[in-house]
């Protein structure tokens, strides 16, 4: 048969001006399954984490955590409908239910945890606010209290603006921001020479400086002003969904650990004897079970996007970001999968 | 004023009469003709030395661009980059479809400028085919592949938020405008409030109204695609304006016209639709020309809550690829020239139309 | 069959009354649930927390450590400054380039028509964008500015002298002020001899004089202060001095260029709108071009303008707004900041509406005033 779904739609919505889009009752889990697709929030465009490529499939490294959700509870990555989001849209579309969850470099701080009726199953990135110059053009710069009374090009929208200000107000310095709606136009802005300096998650300098042809020309200050712990949001009424979505990053993470990988899953899945390969691989445990999915809900997904060293690898290696925060407990990092059990 | 032209004086006299009359009648009129000029000649050479003598045409590498930067236009940006400024990031292999449907969407505009045209049916019959036939060339399904609305862009988008935000706002705008006159109290004040609040805030606080706070008036798990959203905020907001136009329409009718329709015993409706709203909307035609190119200029500024309309995919085109970025003025300059060759195309027409119509009057 | 008729309006209007009530209730209805399921908080005290942001331009004092409420006012502020400096640029080009649209000199009627034909049919953000790309992008760096005598253009602005505050200054302004008041008074005074009498004493040197003599006056009672703070190149930027950045500059340009092109319009169908015959008159008396132009046609076809330059004066306050894409922190770049921090979206987006729609109102009403002054005066 044709598909005529999406054409009704448009028709529908346009002609009458009704609810387009999905309508669902019932937790957020309820609605996914029964419309078959998975709703994610993304960024817009930031190099790494979710970025259109030339065909406009989204890739990135937030864009996987949507990809193997979708593929664990779905049964296929390519079940996921992107919607690409500003920095104060993001928000709203997650508290008005048009996503499912927000996989968008977003800050966890109390304040998103405690009265935005949202919540954070995990940690996905670590990430801390940094400051990049132009060394050719400001020479002596070799740390930020060097930047004083220097333009600082700043994107709305994001908790780096007031960084920003409480760091030059615990130590006694003055930047003077310049304010753009965008990460394009606050690159632009700041490649230009506009402002002596860009100020944003030392992720977002890295996937802007590489693409840039003379990258050799700016220097990234030492100094990190701030924590950053990047993490899916997801609605507060949903405690099977937060289950998967917690567990989700858990797994890709012990996948790591235990070195399953995109292309030995299926060999490990049958013939690896340590216990916590079959229990993620759902041989003998039945953690899927427990999270109201199947027993193959984490084989799927590491089909789909690799465990997440191999996704870090995949996306923001090529950024020149090292692992630092981001490796596993027992490598010198912060990523510690709870155990699956 | 002129001097009747004697048509047996040679013809170098006829030029040097005209340019006496018309260029140096006094002493100020000539100097101020020698500035004009000079400042022309200066901004125009340079203009035309770089957008043309020293310009890059067709495609060409960036190395050929970046030695002549400064002195030369880039067009090579355009002629690399105009797939992705036409038509954003639309899945390639089906863009044929959003070219076809620019092209849908010229033709509501050219055919609806033709007076063969101008009857409530044939209008309402071409806009509506006209729409839903580029809905389904952009959306996909029936033997098309789908196209999800994050994927849409370009052009097409530009005039779909234009022509949607014309057709759907009219009856809306209509209705207003006749509530605004109306001699009931309660439907008069709702109208003046509505109208009155819509145009006392920009476009884009309702833009933003729509894209970030609209969803949490809807119950739970109903939610807007984004595009829609914008879309139906700009409808609304067109209705305000397009309600002005026609109570002004309405307001040049002679009364009567209205005692006319009542001694006939036609009820509040039939009047309406009859007799005034026919003669009324004639009248403000090419107000309402005028008012759908504000819209077409208008729908710009979607790119504020990121909706991938032509501006902000030339913009993407250009920003985003940072071999190119430099050449951003020439991307700009090509957005510029499409929007004016459409602006320009429909207030010439409306100008037009303007002293066709008056003539009319006349007769 | 009348009382039928009243009792089928009630009716209506009651119908109408209920369903915008039900749409209202609706939702509201959906909005409290939503919240209260979400667990959202909602309401206005986040304007008495701390801002913790910086803003890089403003009129009153305004530090991270003050409240959303002030960061609020500066960006209302910087949206009332632009409008209003813009409306007053956008005036005077466009007078001027409407009265060039119907000039005899051929070639300055062309520039004014070509002028408004290119400007107004190009979306305006599409010129603010490419103004701002044109001052941040081809400008040079600050540290090789263009020196324009004592002033720096680069693309971080242009950098001018600028008088250090001293009471002189101050006085120099208010005498200033107290020139244009009684140039006003004089000029009514004038006009008022000339239709008693006939004759009237001169306005426009006597008005320049006191503009230039009264705030030298002031300026010398209190200490003649030659003091300027001139800008110098110190670390990253110009300090001292007045710098004006390319943000306000974009906008500025943009808005008053682009409004310019419809207000000549405007002035343009005025003058044709004051018949034939009293220029016709005005030159059987005498009165040179200038004169016709400035005592009997412009104020004849005042009143024809007013109305429609109402509406172009809040077209570009609101279009003001635009602002937020090239980085100038109006109010809507400042509500947007705080919505970002608070999460209040719906009390941000509100409240940037409401007082929209009072400047609106109070620039309607002001015009509406003076509209109705200039009828006043028709006998």
């Amino acid at each position: 048969m044709f598909n005529k779904k999406p054409l009704c739609r448009s028709l529908a919505a346009l002609s009458l001006g009704v609810a387009a889009g999905s309508t669902f009752a019932g937790p957020t889990l309820d609605a996914i399954k029964q419309r078959g697709t998975l709703v994610c929030g993304v960024h817009t465009g930031l190099t790494g984490f979710s970025a259109p490529d030339k065909s406009g499939k989204y890739a990135g490294i937030d864009v996987d955590y949507c990809k193997a959700l979708a593929a664990a509870i779905l049964g296929s990555p390519d079940k996921v409908k992107y919607v690409p989001l500003t920095a104060q849209q993001r928000f709203t579309a997650l508290q008005s239910g048009e996503i499912d969850l927000l996989s968008r470099n977003t800050t966890w701080n109390s304040k998103r945890d405690t009265t935005m009726g949202s919540v954070f199953p995990g940690v996905w990135f670590y990430d801390g606010q940094a400051f990049v110059i132009n060394s050719k053009k400001n020479p002596k710069v070799k740390k930020l209290a060097d930047l004083n009374k220097a333009s600082i090009c700043v994107e709305t929208g994001t908790t780096t603006e007031r960084n920003m200000a409480d760091y030059a107000r615990a130590n006694k310095l003055t930047f003077k921001p310049v304010v753009f709606e965008g990460q394009e136009a606050t690159e632009k802005a700041f490649q230009s020479g506009r402002c002596d300096a860009y100020t944003t998650d030392s992720s977002g300098i890295a996937a802007m400086l590489v693409n840039l042809p003379n990258k050799g020309d700016y220097t990234v200050l030492p100094e990190i002003i701030s924590k950053e712990p990047l993490a899916p949001m997801l609605r507060r009424n949903d405690q099977e969904f937060f289950a998967i979505a917690r567990w989700m990053i858990y797994a890709l993470q012990q996948a790591e650990e235990s070195g399953v990988t995109q292309a030995n899953v299926l060999r490990m899945k049958a013939e690896s004897k340590d216990p916590a390969v079959q229990r993620l691989t759902g041989a003998t445990a039945e953690v899927g079970k427990g999270l109201g999915l199947d027993a193959e809900w984490a084989v799927r997904a590491l089909q789909a996007v690799g465990n997440y060293g191999e996704s870090y690898e995949r996306n923001i290696k090529p950024l020149g970001l090292v692992r630092g925060m981001n490796a596993l407990w027992n490598k010198g990092g912060l990523m510690y999968p709870m155990p699956l059990d | 004023m002129n001097a009747p032209a004697s048509s047996h004086r040679p013809f170098v006299a006829r030029r040097l009469d005209w340019l006496r009359e018309n260029l140096f009648s006094t002493p100020l009129n000539a100097l101020i003709t020698l500035v004009t000029l000079a400042l022309l000649l200066w901004l125009g050479s340079r203009f035309v030395s770089w957008a043309l003598l020293h310009a890059v045409w067709g495609r060409a590498d960036v190395a050929t661009c970046n030695a002549l930067f400064g002195q030369g236009a880039c067009w090579a940006v355009v002629a690399d980059k105009w797939r992705h400024m036409l038509f954003g990031i639309y899945p390639q292999d089906e863009q044929w479809r959003s070219a076809l449907a620019v092209v849908i969407f010229c033709g509501i505009m050219v055919f609806s400028a033709m007076r063969a045209f101008w009857h409530v049916w044939r209008l309402l019959a071409l806009w509506l085919s006209g729409s839903l036939l580029c809905a389904w060339l952009l959306a996909g399904g029936l033997g098309l592949t789908p196209v999800p609305t994050a994927l849409w862009g370009g052009l097409p988008i530009t005039l779909m938020l234009a022509v949607f935000g014309t057709l759907f706002a009219f009856p809306l705008g209509i209705l207003l405008a006749l509530g605004r006159r109306s001699a009931l109290p309660i439907i008069r004040a709702a109208s003046i409030i509505y109208i009155e609040l819509v145009r006392g805030v920009p476009l884009i606080t309702v833009l933003f109204m729509a894209s970030i706070m609209f969803a949490l008036f809807l119950p739970e798990g109903v939610s807007f695609d984004k595009l829609l959203r914008a879309q139906v905020a700009i409808i609304l907001f067109n209705a305000a304006y397009i309600a002005e136009i026609v109570r002004a329409g309405l307001q040049a009718l002679p009364r009567g016209q209205y005692e006319a329709a009542d001694a006939l015993g036609l009820g509040y409706w039939q009047t309406q639709l009859l007799v005034i709203l026919p003669q009324a909307l004639k009248i403000t035609i090419p107000a309402q020309v005028n008012s759908f190119i504000d819209n077409f200029k208008d729908t710009s500024l979607v790119i504020i809550v990121s909706i991938f309309d032509f501006l902000y995919a030339v913009r993407q085109a250009v920003i985003s690829d940072l071999d190119w970025r430099h050449y951003f003025v020439e991307g700009y300059l090509f957005a510029m020239a499409v929007y004016w060759l459409f602006c320009y195309a429909m207030s010439h027409y409306s100008q037009w139309l303007e002293k066709h119509l008056s003539r009319d009057h006349r007769l | 069959m009348c009382s039928s008729e009243r009792f089928r309006n009630i009716v209506y209007q009651l119908a109408l009354l209920s369903l915008i009530g039900a749409l209202m209730g609706y939702a509201a209805y959906n909005l409290v649930h939503n919240l209260e399921s979400r667990a959202i908080a909602i309401g206005f005290s986040y304007l008495g927390q701390e801002a913790g942001f910086d803003i890089s331009e403003m009129l009153i004092v305004y530090e991270p450590k003050h409240s959303y409420a002030r960061a609020f006012i500066v960006g209302l502020l910087n949206t009332l400054f632009v409008s209003l400096v813009a409306i007053v640029a956008a005036s005077l080009l466009g007078l001027i380039v409407g009265i060039g649209r119907l000039s005899p000199n051929w070639l300055l009627r062309k520039l004014a028509g070509a002028y408004v034909e290119t400007v107004r049919n190009v979306p305006l953000i599409l010129q603010l964008l490419l103004w701002y790309g044109v001052l941040t992008e081809l400008l040079p760096p600050v540290a090789e500015a263009i020196v324009l005598g004592p002033a720096y253009l680069s693309q971080r602005g242009i950098s001018l002298p600028w008088p250090t505050a001293h009471a002189g200054w101050w006085a120099a302004l208010l005498g200033l002020l107290l020139a244009a008041l009684l140039a006003f008074l004089w000029a009514r005074a004038a006009k008022r001899r000339r239709d008693l009498a006939g004759r009237a004493p001169a306005v426009l040197w006597p008005s320049l004089a006191a503009g230039v003599l009264l705030p030298l006056a002031g300026w010398a009672v209190f200490g003649a202060p030659s003091e300027f703070s001139t800008p110098t190149m110190a670390g990253f930027d110009f300090e001292g001095g007045k710098t004006v950045s390319p943000e306000f500059i974009a906008l500025f340009l943009g808005l008053s260029i682009y409004t310019a092109a419809f207000i000549a319009e405007i002035v343009r169908g005025g003058i044709l709108s004051v018949s034939r015959g009293q220029s016709d008159a005005a030159e059987a008396l005498g009165l040179s071009r200038g004169q016709r132009l400035r005592l009997v046609i412009l104020p004849q076809a005042l009143r024809v303008m007013i109305p429609p330059l109402t509406s172009q004066y809040l077209n570009l306050t609101k279009n003001s707004s635009l602002a937020v894409a090239i980085g100038y922190p109006d109010l809507v770049s400042v509500s947007n900041t705080t919505l970002n921090q608070t999460g209040q979206a719906i009390e941000a987006i509100t409240l940037m509406m409401a007082v929209y729609l009072a400047v609106s109102l109070a620039i309607s009403g002001l015009m509406n005033w003076y509209n109705h002054r200039v009828r006043l005066v028709e006998r």
